[in-house]
C-alpha cells in the first residue's frame, strides 16, 4: 500500500549501495581473519555467520530477523525470576 | 518542509544546531530528560537539569523561533540507584504544571535489571496518579528486543494505562511490530551506527504505514545527527512518497500526539503548508 516503486526502480536506487556493503563486510571479514589468534569462542563471530546465512534465505524479514540474530532472548516469565 | 524533532537531547548541543535545525525547517521539538554523561550525586541535580530544560533550552530555541517542549523523569541508567530514583519521582510534580512539559519521559529500561523495571513500574503510576502522558526509552542493540518486550509487558499488565497517550521509542524491525500492535506509538530514531537509518526507517513506513510512527534524531552526547530527520524526508521524496505522507509522520503525528498533553500549547507556523492546502 504504501510501495508503489518496481524492483526495477529499486534496484536502479540500491544496487551500487549494496555493491558496497556487500564489499565493507567482505574486506572487514577478511581483516579479521588476516589477525593473529583465533575467533572460535568469541559469540559475536557466530552471530556474524548466523547473520550472513540470513541474508541468503529468500524471507521478506531478513532485516527482522538479523536483529533477532543479535539480540538476547526474552523469556516470558522475567516477572516471576524478578518477583515483579 | 516544516517538521518537528519529537526526541531530541538540545542541552547536549551547540546554540549552532539550533539555528542548523530551523534552516531546515524545524518548527518544533521535544527534549526528554536523560542522562547527564555522569551520574548526578543528588536529588538537587535533577532539580537543576530541570530547571535547564524547562527555562534555559526553550529561550536558546526561541531565538531561532523553534517552540521547545520537554520530558521529566530519572533516566533508566540512573535508576539503578532506587533511593535516589525514589527522591526524584517524589520531586517531579512540582514541575508538571511548568510551560512546555508533556509529561514523563525518557523512561524505560536500560540494562533489563529488576531496579530498572521498579523504577519503571514507579514512573508509570506517577504519570497515572498526575494524568500525564508517557515516553519510553527501548535498550541499545542486543538488550533492545527483551527491553521492549519487558516494557510492554509492564505496559499492558496495567489496566490504567491509556496507550494512545504513550510513546515507545527507538523501535526497529524486531520490536516495531509489538509496539503497534499493542495500540502504542512508536518512535524511530535516527543514529548513524545503532538503531535506524533514513532507509531503514522509509521501509518501516512502507511495510506498517504512517499510523502511530514517528521520526526523531535523538541528537545527544554520542556520535549523532541533529539534522537526521530531513535525511529521512529526503529519502522518503527519493522514493517518490507523497508529500502528505511525509508530512503526517514527522508534523501531523507529533502535534497529534503532543496534542494530549496539557502542556502542548503550540503556536503552527504556516498554517497553509502545514495543513496540506
Ligand atoms: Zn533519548
Amino acid at each position: 500500500m504504501f510501495n508503489s516503486r518496481r524492483s526495477a526502480e529499486v534496484l536502479e536506487q540500491e544496487f551500487l549501495p549494496i555493491r558496497a556493503k556487500v564489499l565493507e563486510v567482505a574486506a572487514a571479514l577478511d581483516r579479521l581473519d588476516r589477525g593473529a589468534g583465533s575467533l572460535a569462542s568469541d559469540a559475536r563471530r557466530a552471530q556474524i555467520q548466523a547473520a550472513i546465512q540470513i541474508l541468503l534465505r529468500p524471507d521478506d524479514d531478513r532485516a527482522e530477523q538479523v536483529q533477532l540474530i543479535f539480540s538476547r532472548q526474552f523469556r516470558d516469565d522475567w516477572r516471576e525470576e524478578f518477583d515483579i | 518542509m516544516y517538521y518537528i524533532d519529537p526526541h531530541i537531547h538540545m542541552v547536549s548541543r551547540t546554540t549552532d544546531d539550533y539555528e542548523t535545525l530551523a534552516k531546515m525547517g524545524c518548527v518544533a521539538l521535544s527534549e526528554p530528560a536523560f542522562w547527564a554523561g555522569y551520574d548526578r550525586g543528588s536529588v538537587d541535580g535533577f532539580r537543576d537539569y530541570f530547571e535547564q530544560l524547562i527555562g534555559f533550552e526553550p529561550k536558546r530555541a526561541g531565538w531561532y523561533g523553534i517552540q521547545h517542549f520537554c520530558w521529566l523523569c530519572i533516566n533508566a541508567k540512573e535508576a539503578e540507584n532506587v533511593a535516589l530514583a525514589r527522591e526524584v519521582i517524589a520531586m517531579i510534580p512540582q514541575f508538571l504544571d511548568r510551560p512546555g512539559v508533556l509529561g514523563i519521559g525518557e523512561i524505560g529500561l536500560n540494562k533489563n535489571t529488576k531496579n530498572e523495571a521498579t523504577v519503571f513500574l514507579e514512573h508509570i503510576d506517577l504519570a497515572i496518579r498526575t494524568d500525564e502522558q508517557i515516553l519510553i526509552h527501548t535498550p541499545h542493540l542486543e538488550d533492545k528486543y527483551q527491553g521492549t518486550r519487558m516494557i510492554l509487558d509492564m505496559l499492558c499488565d496495567d489496566g490504567r494505562v491509556n496507550r494512545e497517550r504513550v510513546l515507545v521509542d527507538h523501535v526497529e524491525e524486531h520490536t516495531v511490530r509489538h509496539v503497534l500492535d499493542e495500540g502504542f506509538w512508536a518512535g524511530m530514531t535516527l543514529y548513524p551506527v545503532s538503531k535506524c537509518t533514513p532507509g531503514r526507517a522509509a521501509d518501516i513506513v512502507e511495510l506498517y504505514g504512517p499510523e502511530r510512527l514517528l521520526v526523531n534524531s535523538a541528537g545527544d552526547w554520542g556520535p549523532s545527527k541533529p539534522t537526521a530527520v530531513p535525511d529521512f524526508i529526503l529519502e522518503m521524496r527519493r522514493r517518490g512518497h507523497s508529500e502528505s505522507l511525509i508530512r503526517r509522520v514527522v508534523y501531523d503525528n507529533p502535534v497529534a500526539f503532543f496534542s494530549q498533553s496539557r502542556n502542548f500549547v503550540f503556536n503552527p507556523p504556516d498554517v497553509t503548508e502545514a495543513a496540506g492546502v
